[in-house]
């Protein structure tokens, strides 16, 4: 009977009753002192990944039987590799949609150990189009595994995935040079790709590469030592992955831990809990909060079975404080005397892992350990060919690239550069609308201008020039097709405040786009930064106690949620000029829809280009059942009951 | 013994990976639950929330889904926990299913399943608006598991969409959502069946006596050996519940669980007895092979 997890040379199914449990003692401490490798696999199906990792657990003899038969029923079925052989590749292909198309297109992780240690194997997929599933099962690697086709050598998709690999901060690469049998088990093909690698890895700073030379298909120098390669004299892949150190110096480095949730059972305990990213922290040592930079001392570190005498990287803890500080979630407690830095500017490398582009200007949510604010690409400096690894210009990111790029948050937060720390400089951006992760970042460094700007406290201030106006200062943003009446309503409601003694000011898209936004065209990035620069002309009008009317047709929900934010409440009206786009095209007063359907005007809201509606406006006008003076006076019965006017 | 706090050892990275990942759940929705099925991964599971919320009670109860046809040990043991640990329970049985009969004989496993499992679930779900659900669910169990997030998002529908998954980074999880949208949570997503063990006997957590082998009322079935638990268990002609040694690695509904024979009485015995295996566990599930990528297609349905 074969056991079945690890080679447990000390469990013997004869041992007697009275020895068996001594041995299944002796062999529960030592697993109790084992540790654990996360690493990931990359290459293609072609290159024989799931082959290789089907193999790492037969030979292991990780294997349950009732696994084997199903694993020797589907090599039948849906097997690549001839009649009467096992198909191990099998054994990872998990979902039917993948077993179907023979491809692999999510991660998926697998689990086995051996005598000396545990492994948690994320399996990621090698096409280009999965980029991002590939940055997602390396974000958590610890090591990884590059396969390679000996009979092909280094390809532009090795180049690939060697740059995800160091782009997501993994120094300990394994290049594992497959299908030795199909070349004969020769070792100069070997010590050519080898040596091509070793050149390449370099320059991306990738100085840890081990090369081996495997055959997934035979199992030669992936747990056994191939007879076939005599002239090989290194470690097997799975001898190295039982040796290479797991995730060093962590432990080392001054004392981080990301606050997640404060603890408040009653009113006489407040613990703060999280995970310890770095270094390690006892009773008593002073530390910081930040952003804010508060002091404390450290006082408990709570544990389920009473207090702990130090916190450590990687454990999850509650900790209390001798002082009565403000600590919240997002809150990163670090040494005192050795601080990460805060900022709200940041250089990053960010790979976009949605459908919908990446837009400079446009909101996300940011997560950046476990603070979430709004954040905005404020300038995409570059695409990077993930192929050729060349520079590119763009405007814009689409699935699966990488760009490096400025951000700006709304607030600052504690980091450290990705390279220094994955828990504080690797981040994610959500979508505020659909809620998607989009995509996800590593910080590179701060970006001092805005500490060098500091903003100037005047004086005279916006409430004493609305005094002086004697008015509420506000902004009524009119959202809409174009011909839906916006401009014609907000004209009708400025000659109504006027005649009322206001001080107003109108901002009509198409006035804009003659001055101020005259270097933007139609492109969903240039609209956003269109609606950007707007909204903050406004900001600074409302400053000056006005009453703004802006007149755009604002088609992006995000955009208008960005306007939004910049005012205080109730000082921003989103008012919906809902209009349907037949009556719209009909009347077109301007002849932009006849030129829009003969193609002449790509990006052409409503026909080459998506409106999306607001979802809750504060004023919905009717364009299809009210004339225009009825929709005005809509608006100024709203700015009444609003108390605006 | 005394855990090394220079190197975390496996259990130990396990252990603060889980409750990590339960603070998140807690610190990032408004109503969350936890499913809690009475078996090991759910004691387990149970025992890492008293971890991360000690010293207070974890903050959300305990749900389970009654199929009415759970061993009766396992809604003792269920009772006993609830009430020692002070805790919520909250019980749903679909009355609907009650009424119309549904049971594991007359309508097989797969309708019973899901009527009983998964539309209770369901039910429950949407009847107190939660928003959150953790599982015990483990990505060794099942190849279709192995591949879903530790926040796994589910449709207003509680679907599960294999194809559009948010990508997960570094222990970064976004729980934001929609109206009527959830997220099912998996903290014991990186856990081994041997690693449940382990910890079992390690952090000394009680499981259900039906782990441990002593002689019990079965008749075999298709090379299964089903437990007689009550007397609803319709018999075929011939049959005769023997008295045998046995004991579950798995807990379900007993007339869909099949048992082991075996002497092992105590934690280290069944270790050993793992150990020694040559199946995995969940082969006596019946539920998983009724039908091709069994599990894939009853998780989209909204089964855990």
């Amino acid at each position: 009977m074969a056991p079945r997890y690890g080679i447990l040379s000390d469990i013997n199914p004869a041992t007697g009753d009275s020895d068996a449990l001594a041995e299944v003692e002796a062999y529960l401490r030592r697993q109790e002192e084992m540790d654990l490798l996360r690493f990931i696999t990359c290459g293609s199906v072609d290159d024989g990944k799931s082959t290789l990792i089907g193999r790492l657990l037969y030979d292991a003899k990780l294997l349950f039987e009732d696994q084997l038969a199903s694993l020797e029923k589907d090599s039948g079925k849906y097997g690549t590799t001839g009649a009467g052989q096992l198909d191990l590749a099998l054994l990872v292909d998990g979902l039917a949609a993948e077993r179907e198309q023979g491809i692999t297109i999510d991660v998926a992780y697998r689990f086995f150990a051996t005598d000396r240690r545990k492994f948690i194997v994320a399996d990621t997929p090698g096409h280009e189009q999965y980029t991002r599933n590939m940055a997602t099962g390396a974000s958590t690697a610890d090591a990884a595994v590059l396969l390679v086709d000996a009979r092909k050598g280094v390809l532009t998709q090795t180049r690939r995935h060697s740059y995800i690999v160091s782009l997501m901060g993994i120094r300990t690469l394994v290049l594992a040079v497959n299908k030795m049998d199909l070349v004969g088990w020769d070792r100069a093909t070997f010590e050519r790709i080898a040596d091509e690698y070793r050149a390449f890895a370099e320059h991306l700073g990738l100085v840890s590469v081990t090369c081996i030379p495997v055959s997934a298909l035979t199992g030669d120098n992936v747990t056994r030592r191939s007879e076939n390669m005599p002239w090989y004299a290194g470690p097997t892949l799975l001898g190295h992955l039982e040796s290479v150190p797991v995730d060093p110096g962590a432990a080392d480095a001054p004392f981080r831990m990301a606050v997640q949730w404060v603890n408040r059972p009653n009113q006489d305990f407040r613990g703060f809990c999280g995970t310890v990213s770095a270094g390690s922290a006892r009773p008593g040592d002073r530390v910081a909060i930040l952003p804010g930079g508060h002091l404390a001392t450290l006082a408990r570190i709570v544990g389920f079975d009473g207090d702990l005498p130090v916190a450590t990287a990687g454990q999850a803890v509650t900790l209390t404080l001798a002082e009565e500080v403000d600590v919240s979630r997002g809150d990163v407690i670090a040494a005192a005397d050795a601080r990460p830095e805060v900022a709200d500017q940041f250089a990053a490398h960010i790979v976009w892992m949605a459908e919908q582009p990446l837009l400079p200007g446009r909101s996300y949510l940011m997560r950046l350990g476990t603070a979430t604010v709004p954040a905005r690409v404020t300038e995409l400096k570059h695409r990077v060919n993930i192929n050729t690894l060349e520079h590119a210009a763009a405007k814009h990111l689409d699935l699966n690239d990488v760009g490096a790029c400025n951000l700006s948050i709304d607030r600052p937060l504690a980091f450290e550069p990705y390279a220094a720390s994955r828990a504080l400089g690797g981040f994610i951006l959500i979508d505020r609308q659909t809620n998607a992760t989009v995509g996800c970042g590593m910080i590179d460094f701060a970006l001092r201008r805005a500490a060098n700007i500091h903003r100037q406290a005047m004086k005279v201030d916006k409430p004493a020039r609305a005094a002086a106006l004697g008015q509420s200062p506000c902004v009524l943003w009119f959202t809409g097709l174009s011909g839906s009446g916006k401009s014609t309503v907000a004209d009708l409601v400025e000659q109504e405040l006027h005649r009322l003694g206001r001080h107003t000011m109108s901002l009509d898209g198409d006035n804009v786009r003659h001055g101020l936004n005259r270097d933007l065209g139609f492109t969903d990035e240039d609209r956003v930064e269109n609606i950007r620069r707007v909204a903050e002309v406004s900001k600074l009008m409302t400053e000056a106690g006005l009453i703004v009317l802006v007149s755009f047709i604002s088609p992006f929900r995000s955009e208008r949620e960005m306007a939004r934010e910049l005012f205080a409440d109730g000082e921003f009206l989103e008012i919906f000029v809902d209009t349907p786009l037949e009556i719209c095209e009909r009347r077109d007063a301007k002849g932009l829809y006849r030129k829009a359907r003969a193609g002449l005007i790509p990006n052409f809201t409503g026909i080459g280009s998506p409106y999306e509606p607001p979802e809750s406006p504060e004023l919905r006008l009717d364009g299809a059942r009210d004339d225009p003076e009825a929709l005005a006076a809509q608006v100024i019965d709203i700015m009444r009951r609003r108390g605006l006017l | 013994m005394t855990p090394s706090f220079d190197r975390l050892t496996h259990l130990r990275r396990l252990e603060a990976e889980s409750i990590h990942i339960m603070r998140e759940v807690v610190a990032q929705f408004r109503n969350p639950v936890m499913l809690y099925s009475i078996g090991k991964d759910s004691s387990v599971m149970l025992h890492l929330a008293l971890k991360a919320f000690h010293p207070a009670k974890p903050p959300f109860p305990l749900l389970h889904v009654d199929t009415t046809w759970k061993f009766r040990e396992m809604i003792g043991f269920r009772d006993m926990i609830a009430k020692e640990l002070g805790l919520e329970l909250i019980v749903q049985i679909n009355q609907e299913g009650l009424r119309q009969g549904i049971n594991p004989f007359s309508a097989g496993s797969a309708v019973h399943t899901d009527v009983m499992k998964t539309q209770a679930l369901r039910q429950a779900l949407d009847k107190y608006r939660f928003d959150a659900a953790f599982g015990g669910a483990r990505r060794d169990e099942e190849k279709s598991r192995a591949k879903e997030r530790i926040f796994s998002f589910r449709t207003s529908t509680h679907r599960w969409d294999p194809k559009n998954q948010r990508p997960e980074l570094w222990n970064l999880y976004n729980g934001r959502i929609g109206k009527d949208e959830s997220i099912r949570v998996f903290p014991l997503s990186n856990w081994t069946e041997l690693d449940i063990w382990q910890y079992v006997h390690l952090e000394n957590i009680p499981v259900v006596p039906l782990y441990f082998a002593k002689p019990r009322p079965v008749v075999e079935r298709d090379g299964t050996l089903i437990m007689v638990d009550d007397d609803r268990m319709p018999l075929k002609p011939g049959e005769t519940p023997e008295m045998r040694w046995v004991r579950f690695r798995t807990l379900g509904c007993y007339p869909l669980t099949g048992g082991v024979e075996s002497r092992a009485e105590t934690l280290p015995e069944i270790i050993r007895e793992m150990l020694l295996a040559t199946t995995s566990e969940r082969q006596g599930r019946v539920i998983d092979h009724d039908q091709a990528a069994s599990m894939e297609i009853k998780k989209q349905e909204g089964y855990f």
